[in-house]
């Protein structure tokens, strides 16, 4: 068995960013298990730009963004396992993984930071009718395909789903010569970022069906078309709107799953909502010494969110190991009227810093306010033109009314049009 | 010139070459598709009746008690999984309570072990959380969950094993009887010959038997349509939960699978493709409503995919397995439906019998020494505590590199699945035997790294790697066709 002070699961940019700060507020002995081939993550296969704008304020490629913080791992001699396979984590924090070098190894962790990402909603889980013929798989699998291992998965492809990785592959598989014929969207507004309906899909042409799904997968030995439907109300195929459309590549972008098996059967809380476990603002889980953030937490849009988040893991992860900790004295937060959820779920009042809440709205909202409340008493509100449940929002709490809330109070964060 | 030629590799017609392989004669298997287990018998209910609703001394009840008791000996010998969960019929009324005793009664006469009707506390303690309008239940202990495809592909592995010659996209299409009483069997592009013809082509039967001049049968495609669930789910039920048959089959139920995930369905309708097993908007609704009746609390968000299996139904309603009435060397195995599964080593076993007593001129039907009658069981990482994986890992590194995230499947297995006698050619036939696409992603992460290991192995272009085989390529193209460099540029 081995010995370390932090084992980090996943190198993508969370457990990396979270690795980096622990070094740095001086934890000496730590390492990153990645299942991967090499650090980074998914935003290896991301080769468009559009990264980095907030932390870095520059522009970078996915690879670019990763490529900075792996740098840093090699500089910082931080301890790195590729291509390893964290099995299971235990309640005493032993972390069990494998890999070819090794073969199987335990270790031995003081703290263990959970930095699995997420994946992608699959379509069986959408039930969608037809055939399983090959052409129909996730956005993130053709990106894969195409980015990585240069290949191209189909010529005539329909997107359902315009979440972030459905836009983007939208533009890609254009770039690459096909024709993306339309990306489907079973609301009435897209859950991908502004920037990417422009970018992607207005520039190129490509049109944006909301309130539009697709209904049946058509095709005896490969994907041959799919049958598409307007949707009423309550997300009901309306009859009379089914169309043909011919294809051969129909792209996924309907959602991703923060990857929580090894937090399930390690048995922390989890938060039914954000799919992730309930942590408070050093995002500790509700075990002591194990934190978690990026993906695996609830899903970002934006890279940079995720370092942020990160480095607040790996400093909770230093105190827990270097014995800074606070003492716990927590109050939990909740999304009321409109907000979905609230990152951290939990706050102890004797923080040391201001607490940036994340939240995501249930729909799009116009010229709203968002109210953070305590015991009926309005602490903070904030206006914002337009809430979108494509953007995770902000807003920050500051040190000082943190300390004066009571103690088990209910921080409640809701919006009124 | 092959002694025996069956056609369709689907449970019965592996379990039956199994049974024959040991014979020192040449034994062809044929099947139209990419591999084994294929059509019926890779989407069914994966349930071991315990026979108790065919009619006394039909085909069907006959062949269920017997294959039955056979199964989990059959199951151990192959290394293929088997639980013996019990089954129970519900009854939300009192005329579905009478019609469970008809059904005990029938069970009685056909001779299935261990029938009795329970009331709503006994059910209440058996399932918490079915429907507490049910009644009672007729409760089975014989009845069992096992993998159908598993078992198709460990008797096939056997068969080869012991010398049989696996013929794969083998399409039956022309036949021709010679002088001497054999036939020469056409595909599209292969010919061979064969004494002896055992047709077990499933829905395909009735025109295999046409093609040997036997044209009064007619199988009709009867779809049923299902969904899988998480194995987050798994435990909502711990028997196999029926609900009262009806005309159409039994109805929809709900069961555990051996590997830990919950199977919920099918429909049944008849439709005109043999080939289409599509899942419907219709079918899926259908299941939902039915399967709350026994069970409430169902979550359709617990789905991870959905399938649709065809039964291959006679208007009579029973097995048939008879001579053809063309060529007394030829034996036809038609309406294999349910509960053609549990049914299946007892067929085999029959049909063996109908070989020796045949008058046919096989050559040497005495045994082969040594003959494999069981299969080594695969290693299956997931399964294994650290102890056995650090052993297993130490004899060979490819253990240790886990493909498929969501089911753990190694490197190591993926290989040997693909280098297993009659090993699978495409990313489905991995699938079936290693698992690995078959988690909560279904292949997301895993499914690009399966095909590069079948190309790999398989010494093809990542390009000609397909699903299921035919044209079912999953990639098209390289995306930048690198420009060729010549000498004298």
């Amino acid at each position: 068995m081995n010995n370390y002070d932090l084992v980090v699961v996943g190198g993508g940019p969370a457990g990396m960013a979270a690795a980096l700060e622990a070094k740095e507020r001086g934890v000496e002995k730590i390492i990153i298990l990645e299942r991967d081939e090499s650090l980074g993550g998914i935003l290896d296969q991301c080769i468009h730009t559009g990264f980095g704008l907030h932390y870095f304020k520059e522009e970078l490629s996915g690879p670019e963004y990763s490529d900075r913080f792996s740098k840093l791992v090699e500089k910082e001699k931080i301890e790195t396992k590729l291509e390893t396979m964290v099995l299971n984590i235990s309640k005493s924090n032993l972390v069990t993984a494998v890999n070819k070098a090794d073969g199987l190894m335990e270790i031995q962790a003081k703290a263990i930071i959970l930095a699995m990402g997420c994946r992608e909603r699959p379509r069986g889980a959408l039930n969608i009718a037809g055939s399983r013929v090959p052409g129909v798989m996730t956005a993130g699998t053709a990106q894969k395909y195409v980015n990585i291992d240069g290949y191209m998965t189909g010529k005539k492809v329909v997107i359902l789903g315009s979440g972030d990785i459905g836009l983007i592959m939208a533009r890609r598989m254009t770039l690459e010569g096909a024709q993306v014929k339309m990306v489907c969207e079973l609301l009435p507004y897209s859950g991908g970022l502004a920037r990417n309906i422009v970018q992607c899909l207005d520039d190129f042409g490509i049109p944006l069906k909301l309130s539009c799904t697709v209904v049946e997968v058509h095709g005896k030995e490969r994907l041959e078309g799919v049958t598409i439907a307007k949707v009423d109300r309550n997300r009901k195929p309306i009859k009379s709107s089914f169309e043909y459309v011919e294809c051969d590549n129909l792209l996924l972008s309907v959602g991703l799953i923060p990857e929580n098996e090894l937090s399930q059967s390690l048995g922390v809380e989890m938060d039914p909502i954000t799919g992730g476990p309930v942590v408070n603002e050093s995002r500790e889980t509700s075990q002591k010494g194990v934190f978690a953030c990026g993906n695996v937490l609830h899903v970002h849009d934006l890279v940079d969110y995720v370092t942020l988040e990160s480095q607040l893991a790996g400093e909770g992860a230093a105190n827990h190991i270097l014995n800074l900790e606070e003492e716990a004295a927590t109050i939990s937060t909740k999304g009321m009227d409109g907000v979905r959820y609230v990152v951290p779920q939990k706050i102890n009042v004797h923080c040391d810093k201001d607490v940036k809440l994340y939240f995501r709205v249930a729909q799009v909202y116009e010229k709203a306010k968002v109210f953070v409340e305590v015991d009926d008493e309005i602490i903070l509100s904030k206006r914002k033109a337009k809430f979108t449940p494509g953007e995770m929002e902000d807003i920050s709490l500051k040190k000082e009314i943190i300390e004066q809330l009571p103690v088990n109070s209910e921080l409640i964060l809701r919006l009124e049009v | 010139m092959y002694d025996i030629a069956i056609v369709g590799a689907g449970v019965v017609g592996a379990l039956t070459a199994r049974e024959l392989s040991k014979y020192n004669i040449k034994i062809a298997l044929l099947e139209k598709a990419n591999d084994v287990a294929m059509g019926t018998s890779k989407a069914n209910s994966a349930i071991v009746h315990a026979g108790y609703d065919s009619k006394p001394g039909s085909n069907k009840a006959i062949f269920n008690v017997q294959g039955s008791k056979m199964m989990q000996e059959l199951c151990q010998d192959l290394s293929v999984p088997y639980k013996k969960t019990g089954s129970l019929v519900l009854a939300f009324n009192d005329s579905q309570m009478t019609h469970l005793t008809k059904l005990l009664m029938s069970g009685n006469k056909n001779g299935v072990p261990g029938l009795c009707i329970i009331g709503q506390d006994k059910l209440r303690e058996l399932e918490p959380n079915i429907n507490i309008n049910a009644l009672g239940a007729l409760y089975s202990p014989t009845a069992a969950i096992t993998c159908p495809y598993e078992l198709t592909i460990a008797a096939t592995e056997v068969a080869v094993t012991n010398g049989l010659e696996f013929k794969r996209n083998f399409r039956l299409e022309e036949v021709e009887a010679l002088p001497d009483g054999s036939f020469e069997l056409k595909s599209e592009s292969e010919s061979i010959k064969a004494k002896f013809i055992i047709n077990c082509a499933g829905l395909y039967s009735d025109e295999i038997a046409a093609l040997f001049g036997d044209k009064n049968y007619k199988i009709t495609a009867r779809k049923g349509e299902y969904f899988l669930l998480d194995k987050t789910a798994g435990n909502l039920v711990n028997h196999v939960v029926f609900q009262c048959p009806t005309k159409m089959g039994k109805g929809v139920l709900i069961t555990p699978t051996v590997h830990g995930n919950i199977i919920v369905g099918p429909t049944a309708y008849d439709i005109e493709d043999k080939s289409n097993v599509s899942t419907t908007l219709e079918g899926s609704a259908e299941i939902m409503r039915k399967a709350r009746r026994s069970l409430p609390n169902l979550n359709q968000r617990e789905m991870i995919t959905s399938f649709s299996g065809l039964r291959a139904h006679l208007e009579s309603d029973d097995f048939i397995l008879e001579y053809s009435s063309k060529h007394p060397n030829v034996i036809n195995v038609l309406g294999i439906e349910s509960p053609g599964l549990a049914a299946a080593p007892a067929l085999a076993k029959h049909l063996e019998n109908m070989v020796l007593q045949s008058k046919a001129n096989l050559g040497d039907l005495s045994i082969k020494e040594n003959y494999a009658r069981k299969r080594k069981a695969p290693v299956r990482f997931n399964t294994l505590d650290n102890e056995q994986r650090r052993k297993l890992i130490e004899k060979n590194k490819l253990y240790a590199q886990i493909v498929c995230r969501c089911e753990s499947v190694t490197y190591g297995e993926i290989i040997d699945a693909i280098r297993a006698p009659a090993g699978a050619r495409d990313v489905d036939g991995v699938k079936r035997r290693t698992r690995a696409g078959m988690g909560r992603c279904q292949g997301g992460f895993c499914g690009s790294k399966v095909a590069e290991i079948l190309a790999d192995e398989l010494n093809l272009d990542i390009t000609e790697v397909t699903k299921f085989g035919g044209e079912s390529n999953i990639l098209l193209n390289k995306t930048k066709k690198q420009k060729s460099v010549s000498a004298c540029d």
